[in-house]
């Protein structure tokens, strides 16, 4: 099924990145990190552009519509008016309801245009801090109940937040020690095989991307999580980046990790930083 | 209902995304109970007390039903009237204004 | 039985069917609903039902943009455009139980140029009849809807 070329160039890809995640967390003594990460993104997008020669790198940002031109044009379609608006709209109208305290997310996040800032690894608390995290840290913040991280009330506002903040660089910064554990972390997931099925996120996204498993072409790496939170037509609703995470696992029989959990923020730390050089162009709508 | 309309060329462009379950009265509920069919059946718009768009609709159209068409005549600033009623006999109406 | 009986009682069968679908129709509707119509239950009723006995032609003067694949068959977008002097143009979607999705009727000042979402419960033929002088011209497009991926 798969040629012998691209088997060679992802085994090669593959062996490169699996080898650099394997290297033992303790000698990090002036490592110049961001030069590490930099081979990483190199090699990785290199992979991409090899696999898909004819599209554009700015491309990926639309997932597998960057791959396939039949879903393409029915997802072109959709954006004439696309189903995501709806809750664009929702979501700017729940930014702009005050809290019981009279404060707002405005107080948190200003014009909401801060898509970009996020994920950041946050030393003080040393963790990795996502939009999601910081929407309901607001909230806490100002005496707010939290928000479920899947769907609704926080899908929407950061939906909100995304679609304002379209066009915004992905140019995550790993410069520390910290910062490089979390994204080792999220590296080692992305590359692990896990669930009944024994498949690793890049067995599908990046071996068998645009190839057709069962009735799904699986999008490309690159550029997956630039467009979230999206409106699935299967959900028939919006979703953040970690719904479909969970989803994710649970299609390959792996117990799901929580929406925000460690797992799911390194993870998600690391697929941006992966996507560094495209955009921001969420939300997005999927089937 | 959310409706986009723009003049070009002497026609007025519109496109609409009408809020609607369009339920088929197929599905069942959790106890196994038939939901009964809620759908959208007409569609229509008028401009400066003329018909200009009339369809029918029924259940085999998706949920949060789209619609694309145009109209000859009318230029940005005027407005037109879009209304849709249901099965259940209920309705929207809704002023656009043409960009 | 015989294969009059069964194909006399497969045509009672079909009656009794669509005169159940018709009962449950709506009560309020503003002008023109093609109720009997929507309420077929198989493609050649929902035709004759909504235009009568005219006759059909293959006709390539009406463009109807359809995915090959639907990416899901409860949201397929498509689009269709015609040259002729067209009184209406249906969509019908053979397999579906309501094989006629939707019906334009163009009205004056309308271009006969239209697009909708439609639903699509099985791969099908997608049939796009525009009526025009009298007659119906017929375009039609096979649409795979598949059930089932590993996306999920």
């Amino acid at each position: 099924m798969f040629t012998t070329r691209i088997q060679l160039t992802l085994s090669l890809t593959v062996a490169t990145l699996v080898a650099s995640a394997c290297m033992p967390m303790s000698k990090k003594a002036g490592m110049d990190y961001p030069a590490l990460v930099q081979d990483d993104v190199t090699t990785f997008q290199a992979f991409f552009e090899k696999r898909f020669p004819d599209t554009e790198k700015a491309d990926y940002i639309n997932g597998v519509y960057s791959i396939d031109a039949d879903a393409r044009s029915q997802w072109e379609s959709l954006e004439e008016f696309p189903p995501y608006e709806l809750s664009v709209d929702q979501g700017k109208a729940l930014y702009e309801t005050p809290f019981a305290n009279g404060s707002s997310y405005a107080t948190c996040f200003g014009d909401g245009a801060v898509r970009s800032q996020y994920p950041y690894y946050d030393e003080d608390r040393a963790m990795v801090i996502t939009l999601e995290l910081a929407i309901n840290e607001c909230r806490t913040a100002n005496g707010e109940k939290v928000l479920k991280y899947k769907k609704g009330d926080l899908a929407k506002v950061s939906a909100y937040m995304s679609f304002v903040s379209r066009g915004q660089a992905i140019n995550v910064d790993v410069a520390s020690e910290g910062a490089y554990n979390a994204y080792m972390d999220g590296k080692e997931f992305f590359y692990s095989k896990r669930g009944q099925f024994n498949i690793s996120c890049a067995d599908c996204h990046m071996r068998a991307t645009g190839f057709y498993l069962r009735a799904d072409v699986p999008s490309p790496g690159l550029g997956q999580t630039s467009h979230f939170p999206t409106f699935r037509t299967k959900w028939d609703a919006l979703g953040t980046l970690h719904r479909r995470y969970g989803g994710c696992n649970e299609n390959i029989r792996a117990k799901a990790f929580p929406a925000q959990s460690p797992e799911y923020r390194n993870l998600e730390y690391f697929q941006t930083v992966m996507s560094n050089g495209l955009v921001f162009n969420g939300p997005g709508s999927r089937k | 209902m959310k409706v986009k309309a723009s003049a070009r060329n002497g026609s007025v462009i519109v496109k609409t995304l009408l809020a609607h379950p369009m339920e088929t009265g197929r599905r069942k509920d959790g106890d196994g109970k038939l939901i009964p069919g809620h759908y959208i059946t007409e569609v229509e718009a008028n401009h400066n007390g003329e018909r200009v768009f009339h369809c029918e609709l029924g259940p085999s159209v998706s949920k949060d039903p789209y619609l694309a068409f145009s109209f000859q005549g009318g230029n940005s600033g005027e407005t037109f009237t879009m209304s849709w009623v249901d099965n259940k006999g209920e309705n929207e109406s809704t002023e656009v204004e043409i960009r | 039985m015989n294969q009059s009986r069964r194909q006399f009682m497969t045509r009672v069968g079909k009656s009794v069917a669509f005169l159940v679908a018709v009962v449950n129709l709506p009560r309020v509707v503003w002008a023109n609903w093609s109720a009997s119509a929507f309420g077929a239950t198989d493609l050649d009723t929902a035709i004759v039902e909504r235009y009568g006995n005219l006759a059909i032609a293959d006709s390539d003067a009406i463009q109807l943009k359809a995915p090959s694949i639907a990416e899901n068959g409860a949201v397929v977008p498509i689009s269709i455009a015609t040259t002729l002097a067209a009184k209406s143009i249906s969509v019908f979607v053979e397999k579906n139980p309501s094989p006629l999705s939707c019906s334009f009727n163009i009205q004056p000042r309308m271009n006969t140029d239209v697009s909708v979402r439609i639903r699509m419960g099985a791969t099908s033929n997608l049939i796009v009849l525009v009526e025009a002088d009298g007659k119906l011209y017929r375009t039609s497009q096979e649409v795979k809807v598949t059930i089932g991926g590993c996306g999920g």
